[in-house]
């Protein structure tokens, strides 16, 4: 696993503009910081500009911000109390997980608290019986599976970054992963949470059983991209593990018979657990990267997975060869082994990582479309892209049209990236206007908070800023992010402008 | 939008009688009907299950959504439909199967409307496979106590676009905002369907069984026990001494699979050995799926695996069914049962027990929802921002909201 990308950008101090020693602490923060040491001890409490450095973004990294002091959570309680030292002085804080959010949601505020969870990483309880697993949020989203793999269980979500991203960031993010095509996302597998409110109060959402009296508050917190409070623990729900995976790869002469595939697929009636598909640019950079061996001269490929019992998958799987073929797939190829799916699915997951190969730098998109409008879409990225004069590699989760275009740009060309980036806005105007969305799984952050306002209306906004001034009154959790204005609560629609409410996630921006 | 004296209609929420009655078909009519009130408002839709939330402590206005009754789209390839919140289950069930798809809930209640079904938060067995409300609602639009209106999700299954309302608004009686539209996943409707029958001659064996199921890697669409409870009789036949504590619950246990036509019969198969008996059966029984009847109807949730303990600690005369694998269960249990104590017994599994339906008369003495959560300061707080003057099912949510 590797960092996303677009870091080249930003990676040379003279380009990003950030001075070296930063600017002077303000006399909040030092007072904040005096305290912090006193309650949770001092050598978690860091301020010293060079340590800073390391946490002024996360994988958006084309937003960086230095934060004011950063705590590196060991205990829950040192959450409970650095989140409490935060409501009492009125700062800002901004949880961050293993910094792999690819929408900006764990950039820092400058004049605020990172509070850093990647310690807290406790399995605390793995209970086969129940299908549960309780683990601290900062643990890695494939140690659950692993805990659960000697039960034959697993745990479901597996997003790409799944090596390295926390259960308390999926969670926030709501994550999702090839799979959810079949099994859902982390809201269908989290069941509890306990959650430090911004103002210090701990409570329990959810709980081991699957329904609990009462508001589902659960539901909305997961997904909330942290500004409505930090989640210190998070119980899971584990699968059992299913009796036969069959995974094929198919390659195809156009995009169009590919998406068709995917679609005849679908309508036939056959769940899959995974439908990837990959364009020409992503499989050249697949291949420059990781030698994953798929079809030559292929325009396109799909990744597909079956599973459950083996009666059902073997005819299943004969079903969509048929389909396939019918489309004039070129090549079918069918895993016989744990390694040989390992590798078709290699070069799948390491796709975003390796377009870095055959470009300086690349901006990740994250838009969902109705899932039957695949071909035109992507012929019009295609367009879009060409009067950009950009190339455009294309990776998604095609079963539930969640694209990932990766916008290859040069980062020497002065411009490019801003180029990049309105050709990525240019895209998700496409998934809005088609009736999809802006993201699928990457989430709003800081990324695309301005394309809220094209999906949503105002009133819509609104509403789901009750949802924060409920649990969050005084806006301290990770302001900034999700929500196109800054309102305070209590404040009348309609009435704000933005010069009242300055932007607290506006650091530097390039 | 025409607002008409109830007592005619002779309706009533859990023996509240409204005092007018409106039925819009449009959702700018409930806006403006929330707009032009000021009194209190119960949303129903048929009213299928208005004694799952506790009485109203007021109202002024019985709200119908009967009335929005269209099917806005339905979009087969994208396995998405978008219906309006009087649509009824049933309607919208057999519109989809024309398509040979299907809204992968099957709560029982004839009549149900799709916004009760999210009101209540109504399942029925098959949300072992599909989950329930939460994990299939993927787009909503409700009209707010000041008759805004305001949509949350999408049109697409994934979306992570800002917070996920559509989670808020299930099982909350109303008492948040009048769903007016939502939007679904679909499912492909099974070819082949088969059941396997088991008998069940005490809670250890229900807990047994269910057990097996969930950690084999058989794919049933719902496992569902039917139980009647005799404890205290069988704890006194019990010989003294004796090392079994007896429980006095018998039952039979329905596997249901529904696949392609060779699965089923395979699991059919694989089922009756890792059981270790049964009979297949073409159809489920008729008891399956429907809700227990007579004394107080309760919901329990509780840790799949203390389905014996919850069992044992149901009172004599219990009669009911259990969705086994996700525990869950619908009791009937005889009106003079200890709620209290039973919500205690359960406690340790994480365990409630929430009433769904009761006489009348017997509804003033009883705790509807049982003890708040350490959340409640917090749903207090989220009521309050979205309906502040309590005007929207006053009283209906725990607690007293
Ligand atoms: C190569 C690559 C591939 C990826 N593939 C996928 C994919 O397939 N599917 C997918 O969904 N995502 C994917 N992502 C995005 C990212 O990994 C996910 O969003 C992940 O859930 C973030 O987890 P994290 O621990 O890195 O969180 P961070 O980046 O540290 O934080 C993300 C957000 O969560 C908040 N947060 C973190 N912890 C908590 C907590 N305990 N309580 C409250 N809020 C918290 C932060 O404030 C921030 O807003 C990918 C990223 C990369 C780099």
């Amino acid at each position: 696993m590797t960092q996303p990308q677009v870091d080249d950008r930003t990676r040379d101090p003279g380009r990003t503009g950030i001075a070296d020693d930063g600017t002077a602490p303000s006399a909040r923060m030092v007072r904040l910081a005096e305290r912090l040491r006193e309650r949770i001890g001092a050598d978690k409490v860091l301020t010293d500009p060079a340590q800073l450095r390391t946490y002024e973004c996360d994988g958006l990294a084309a937003v960086r911000v230095r934060p004011g002091i950063v705590v590196l959570a060991s205990h829950r309680d040192d959450v409970v109390q650095t989140v409490r030292s935060c409501a009492e002085a009125g700062v800002p804080f901004v949880a961050r997980g293993s910094g792999t959010g690819l929408s900006g949601g764990a950039i820092p505020v400058a004049d605020g608290v990172l509070i850093v969870l990647s310690r807290l990483r406790q399995i605390v309880s793995v209970d086969p019986d129940n299908a549960r697993v309780v683990v601290e949020p900062g643990v890695i989203n494939l140690w659950v599976s692993r805990e659960a793999a000697p039960y034959d269980q697993a745990y479901a979500p597996d997003p790409s970054s799944q090596q390295v991203c926390s259960i308390g960031g999926n969670v926030a993010e709501n994550a999702g992963g090839a799979h959810c095509l079949k099994y859902g996302f982390t809201v269908n597998h989290v069941m509890g949470a306990e959650v430090v409110l911004p103002d210090g109060e701990v409570v329990r959402l959810g709980g081991t059983a699957s329904e609990h009296p009462g508001l589902d508050l659960l539901g909305a917190f997961i997904g909330s991209e942290g500004t409505l409070g930090v989640a210190t623990q998070v119980t899971v729900r584990t699968i059992r593990i299913p009796e036969t995976v069959q995974t094929m790869l198919v390659g195809f002469h156009s995009v169009r018979d590919a998406a068709g595939t995917v679609s005849d697929i679908i309508a036939s009636g056959i769940v899959p657990a995974a439908i990837e598909m990959m364009d020409a640019l992503a499989i050249e950079a697949a291949e420059a990267a990781v030698q994953c061996g798929y079809p030559q001269g292929a325009v396109a490929v799909l990744v597909i997975e079956l599973d459950g019992p083996a009666v059902e998958v073997d005819e299943q799987f004969r079903q969509v060869r048929e389909l396939a073929e019918a489309r004039h797939a070129f090549e079918t190829r069918i895993a016989r082994d744990a390694a040989e799916r390992a590798l078709m699915w290699k070069g799948r997951k390491s796709a975003f990582a390796a377009v870095g190969r055959i470009s300086p730098a690349y901006y990740v998109q994250d838009g969902v479309i109705p899932r039957t409008r695949l071909p035109e879409v992507l012929e019009e990225i295609g367009r879009l892209a060409d009067e950009a004069q950009m190339r455009v590699a294309n990776v998604f989760h095609a079963g539930d049209g969640n694209l990932h275009p990766l916008i290859l740009f040069d980062d020497a060309v002065p411009g490019a990236a801003h180029d990049a980036e309105r050709l990525g806005g240019a895209i998700l105007d496409l998934c809005v206007d088609l009736g999809g969305s802006i993201t699928g799984e990457h989430g709003v952050g800081v990324d695309k908070k301005s394309k809220m306002a094209r999906q949503f209306a105002g009133e819509d906004l609104d509403t789901m800023q009750l949802v924060r001034c409920a649990f969050d009154p005084d806006g301290l959790a990770n302001p900034g992010k999700l929500f196109p204005t800054p309102r305070l609560c209590g404040e009348r629609p309609g009435v704000r402008t933005a010069a009242d409410t300055p932007d607290p996630a506006l650091g530097e921006v390039f | 939008m025409p607002v008409r004296p109830a007592v005619p209609s002779g309706t009533q929420v859990c023996g509240v009688v409204p005092v007018d009655v409106a039925q819009p078909t449009t959702a700018a009519e409930v806006a403006d009907v929330l707009r032009s009130t000021r009194g209190t408002v119960v949303p129903v839709g048929a009213g299928t299950k208005t004694g799952w939330a506790a009485p109203p402590t007021s109202c002024d206005l019985l709200l119908r959504t009967t009335g929005l009754d269209r099917v806005v789209e339905h979009a087969p390839g994208d396995l998405v439909v978008v219906t309006e919140a009087g649509v009824r289950l049933e309607s919208l069930r057999r519109q989809l199967a024309e398509h040979g798809q299907m809204l992968a809930l099957d709560p029982p209640e004839p009549g149900a409307t799709i916004g009760g079904i999210i009101g209540a938060n109504a399942s029925g067995p098959r949300r072992l496979r599909y989950g329930t409300v939460r994990d299939l609602l993927i787009g909503v639009t409700v009209v707010l106590a000041d008759g805004t209106t305001a949509k949350s999700g999408g049109k697409v299954v994934k979306n992570v676009a800002g917070y996920d309302l559509g989670k808020l608004y299930t099982g909350a009686h109303g008492g948040l905002g009048v769903v007016v539209s939502a939007t679904w996943r679909l499912h492909p409707l099974p070819a082949a369907v088969g059941t396997v029958v088991v008998p069940v001659s005490d809670a250890a064996e229900a807990g047994r069984l269910s057990a097996l199921l969930a950690r084999s890697t058989l794919t049933p669409t719902a496992v569902e026990l039917r139980f009647d409870v005799a404890n205290a009789q069988a704890a006194n036949a019990q010989a003294v001494g004796s090392r079994v504590t007896g429980s006095g619950v018998t039952g039979e246990l329905v596997v249901l699979f529904e696949s392609i036509e060779a699965s089923v019969d395979a699991q059919s198969r694989a089922a009756l050995a890792l059981l270790g008996g049964g009979t297949r059966e073409q159809r489920p029984p008729s008891w399956f799926g429907q809700r227990p009847t007579g004394g107080i109807v309760l919901r329990l949730a509780f840790e799949p695996f203390a389905l014996p303990h919850v069992l044992r600690a149901l009172p004599d005369g219990a009669s009911g069914t259990a969705t086994a694998c996700t525990g869950v269960a619908y009791a009937a249990v005889p009106e003079t049962t200890d709620l209290a104590a039973l919500r205690a017994a359960i406690r340790p599994y994480d365990g409630s027990a929430v009433v769904l339906a009761a006489a009348d008369a017997a509804r003033a003495g009883l705790d509807h929802w049982g003890p708040v959560p350490d959340s409640f300061g917090l749903m207090t707080r989220v009521k309050d921002q979205f309906d502040p003057r309590r005007r929207l099912s006053p009283g209906r949510l725990i607690g007293g909201l």
